[in-house]
């Protein structure tokens, strides 16, 4: 029931490095992460690839297969033609380290730059009370595995590495919103203005809604209609505070 | 080695999965200068894969729940071989540590009233499980991960530098811990990106590395679960407990082959789905046992009645503990009445409208729909057992955590002891949240009461550094095996003869193998160089498999009887006298030694939560406390 298959897997590191040829058994029901193993335990046994759990929790296999943002382990081989070749290569937006494993603390930066959920002040833990509707905003959010898959294929970041200082891509606006919208984060009592912040510190306003980000998203976030959207319109909002009526019109046109 | 990285911490926590955060963050809170190691990158850790929640008798859906309750749920489940100071402990605790999360911003699942939800689990007697739909576990890492950056930028904004008092070492594994005579000196390891070695000089280590299910052939296990913190234990002259007793989940995905042990989480069940045979029976009716009979329905109207009307019914036995469920299972499928991919078949299409699956169980959904083609609002799964837990693990003092070597502490599933023969669902992530805060705080007050801080021993470190490139050699010893054929075989070993139903002398033949694959994997021949080399990193797991396969085995052959998460073929029964009965492992001067140790008995006011009758099917004449007048 196995069958033979062509694949080109970039090998190298930040020096630089090449598509190198495989042929591969493949069985019924694996995936490409699956093929990457048995490279690595019959051909290439120091071929790097970055994974966990192989069950699309973890976040960990992302990578680009024929040119499309993918976890390895949820890119099944019955959705390829088996007659063509499958390049797997790392993912574009992060430096190589080696082979398919990228350099993605750029990520870890940025989650570091997004203050903190801040605890209502005088609510003792056991006494929190939230309703199911209002949690469930924020919890759309925290689905996310972050396989940082969005930022991969964020045009803003993507094309223009010189961005990555005053942008912090879909996922860490993403967050943003996700405190914005929790029910007791008590932020704004300690001074911090998340709407100010998501525009000023992580580059909201270059976000053009392409929703590239939605459209790769594994766990099928609708990022940009849930967060960025109505992040930006939280901040035009706050911005244009004496036009607000004005702000409204347009927002019932869109 | 003169240029090695060095690094010095008060506390370094091997491991970034849920125990080893939250030590991280209770001994940083206690001032501690700390350091979190992690084999993957930060938030990756196997607690993301966790699914049904968290136990905690917090009492927000049915009011008679309390610590107590929990408690004997607890010794129950592991049929009263757990460390019984430590069951008590957990279910005392087990709440304000699910309340804090949500002073870091956790978003549990509420109740009507907005207090948190709490679901039905196998072997709890009231709802008590505290979720996020089916993906808890994503939710504690994520809490966790976003804790340790909100105290890092209190460093920051304090000293300038987010990492002055808590620092993650992502994709970094140890290989040995250093010791300054019998004490904890510090932890050597190597960057996995670069290869490069880096030394943690630290009065006090926290094991937090999860399991060992990476040496069975179909786990629900990552990667990262190779026993390492058991074997640096053994190393570092600790000893562990409990090490016969491996829990088999009744409910992996079995078919395609390459997801096969992937978990299906118990909350498929406790939310009403049903396990049935190739002939349609609901065959759990007949596999209730007798210690268990007061609690479970024996009839499937009976059963059904119970979710809606739980005080005036009992559980359905789908709810039994994993391992009667997993056995059963078993049971089924070599009596050939198995499913066509040789498991069972696990159905909620057919109780609940397909809206209810998607909102209760969407990553089951999801991953059936992506890896198997399988829609499961419209037809059943396919399921059997697979590993998935270690209750065996380093012997810890119950309150604080504390290894036997002075300055190692261990928490959460490297830890042994909790969970006796058997953990219930539910009780991993509230067991990593309290005994990994009682570890970070064990550590923080360990090093207020040193005196001189130990010193690492030079010779200590070249000896580790050569170990760790040992397979880099020319392969002059002969023969040379790759690493990946070492483990395929050992995975294939474990499960074929020390797997859910053992026997004498498959285990005796397991120990052979063992034997033979350990003089292979000495020999291993590793290519390449070491950055990020994947070969290299499981050439190097491989020696902490080896070792903690070794302990499994013998513990195993040792206990002549079933129980919990040890079924032996050739001694079917649970004997009385082996409840109060540990077996300890150690490392010998030929592999590990293992030695029966008795358990102290439970305090007077702890068995008396317990009816007589109870006490009976477990504890022998001599043990059974008076009879009241």
């Amino acid at each position: 029931m196995g069958y033979q298959q062509h694949f080109r897997v970039w090998r190298g590191d930040a020096e630089g490095g090449e598509l190198v040829d495989f042929d591969a058994e493949v069985n019924e029901g694996e995936v490409v992460l699956d093929v990457i193993h048995r490279l690595q335990a019959t051909q290439a046994p120091d071929l790097a690839v970055r994974w966990n759990c192989k069950a699309g929790k973890c976040g960990s296999c992302s990578a680009e297969v024929n040119g499309r943002a993918r976890l390895l382990c949820m890119t099944r081989m019955s959705t390829l033609d088996p007659n063509e070749t499958v390049v797997v290569t790392p993912m574009k937006t992060f430096p190589v380290i080696r082979d398919l494993v990228c350099d993605v603390s750029y990520n870890y930066v940025k989650a570091r730059e997004v203050p903190a959920f801040v605890p209502p002040k005088g609510v003792q833990p056991g006494d929190y009370r939230m309703q199911q509707v209002d949690v469930e905003r924020s919890q759309e959010f925290r689905k996310c595995i972050e396989c940082f898959l969005c930022q991969d294929v964020c045009h803003v970041i993507r094309d223009h590495d010189e961005n990555k200082e005053s942008f912090s891509g879909p996922r860490f606006l993403m967050r943003v919103a996700e405190l914005d919208m929790h029910p007791l984060d008590a932020a704004a009592e300690q001074g911090i203005d998340r709407k100010q912040d998501v525009q000023d510190d992580h580059g909201l306003g270059m976000c053009n809604i392409t929703k590239c980000c939605t459209e790769v998203c594994p766990e099928h976030i609708k990022i940009t209609d849930n967060a960025l959207i109505p992040m930006k319109e939280r901040v035009a909002d706050r911005r244009y505070d004496p036009f607000f009526p004005i702000t409204k019109l347009f927002r019932r046109q869109r | 080695m003169t240029e090695i990285e060095r690094h010095s911490y008060d506390v370094v926590v091997i491991g970034a999965g849920g125990a080893g955060l939250r030590a991280a963050i209770e001994a940083r809170e206690l001032g501690k200068r700390t350091a979190i190691i992690s084999k993957s990158l930060f938030g990756k850790a196997h607690t993301v894969m966790a699914e049904g929640g968290i136990a905690a008798s917090m009492g927000n859906v049915n009011s008679r729940d309390n610590w107590q309750v929990h408690f004997r749920d607890t010794m129950r489940g592991g049929k009263f071989l757990n460390n019984w100071r430590m069951a008590e402990l957990h279910a005392e605790e087990a709440p304000q540590r699910v309340w804090e999360l949500e002073t870091y911003g956790a978003l549990f699942d509420r109740t009507e009233e907005g207090k948190i939800s709490q679901r039905n689990f196998g072997g709890h007697e009231y709802p008590r499980l505290a979720h996020v739909g089916d993906r808890t576990g994503l939710e504690l890492i994520r809490t966790l991960q976003q804790k340790i950056v909100s105290l890092q930028q209190e460093d920051f904004a304090q000293h300038g530098d987010y990492e002055a008092n808590l620092k993650v070492f992502a994709e970094c594994t140890v290989t040995e811990i250093l010791e300054d005579g019998d004490r904890v000196a510090g932890a050597f390891g190597y960057w996995r990106e670069t290869g490069r070695f880096v030394l943690f000089e630290a009065p006090t280590v926290v094991l937090a590395t999860g399991g060992i299910g990476k040496s069975f052939k179909v786990t629900s296990n990552s990667w990262e679960y190779t026993g390492d913190g058991h074997a640096l234990a053994l190393r570092a002259g600790a000893s562990l407990i409990n090490m016969e007793f491996v829990q088999f989940h009744p409910t992996g995905m079995v078919w395609p082959i390459s997801v096969k042990g992937i978990l299906v989480t118990e909350s498929v069940r406790g939310d009403g789905g049903v396990l049935r045979n190739s002939e349609g029976k609901r065959f759990m009716f007949d596999y209730v046992p007798e210690v268990f009979k007061a609690h479970y329905a024996d009839s499937e109207d009976e059963a059904d009645r119970w979710y809606e009307d739980p005080d005036n019914n009992r559980r359905p036995p789908e709810l039994l503990p994993r391992d009667e469920v997993a056995r059963a299972i078993n049971s089924e499928v070599k009596a050939g009445r198995g499913s066509p991919h040789g498991g069972v078949f696990l159905d909620v299409s057919s109780r609940m409208p397909a809206e209810v699956i998607i909102k209760r169980l969407p990553s089951m959904h999801h991953q059936f729909k992506e890896l198997a083609d399988v829609d499961i609002t419209a037809e059943p799964m396919e399921v059997g057992p697979t590993c998935h837990y270690m209750m065996g693990g380093v012997q810890v003092d119950p309150d604080t955590a504390a290894a036997s070597v002075p300055g190692l502490f261990a928490a959460g599933e490297v830890a042994g002891g909790m969970h006796g023969s058997n953990r219930l669902g539910g009780n991993s992530l509230s067991d990593l949240l309290v005994f990994g805060r009682r570890a970070g705080a064990g550590a923080a007050s360990y090093v207020d009461s040193l005196g001189r801080r130990p010193a690492v021993d030079e010779s200590d470190v070249t000896a580790a550094g050569a170990m760790a490139v040992n397979s880099f050699g020319d392969g002059a010893g002969g023969a040379t095996d790759n690493p990946y054929t070492v483990q395929q075989e050992l995975q294939q070993t474990m499960n074929d003869l020390v797997g859910i139903i053992r026997k004498a002398d498959e285990m005796e033949l397991a120990l052979k193998k063992l034997d033979e694959l350990r003089r292979r994997a000495d020999r291993v021949v590793v290519e390449g160089h070491r950055q990020f080399n994947p070969g290299w990193h499981l050439a190097l797991d491989l020696r902490s498999m080896l070792v903690v396969c070794e302990c499994v085995t013998k513990a195993a052959l040792e206990r002549t009887e079933s129980r919990g998460g040890h079924t032996r073929d050739d001694f079917p029964a649970m004997d009385p006298n082996w409840r109060h009965t540990l077996l300890v492992c150690t490392a010998g001067s030929d592999g590990v030694d293992v030695a029966a140790e008795g358990q102290p008995p439970m305090r007077g006011d702890l068995v008396e939560l317990f009816e007589r009758s109870e006490l009976e099917k477990y504890y022998t004449d001599v043990e059974l406390p008076e009879e009241s007048p």
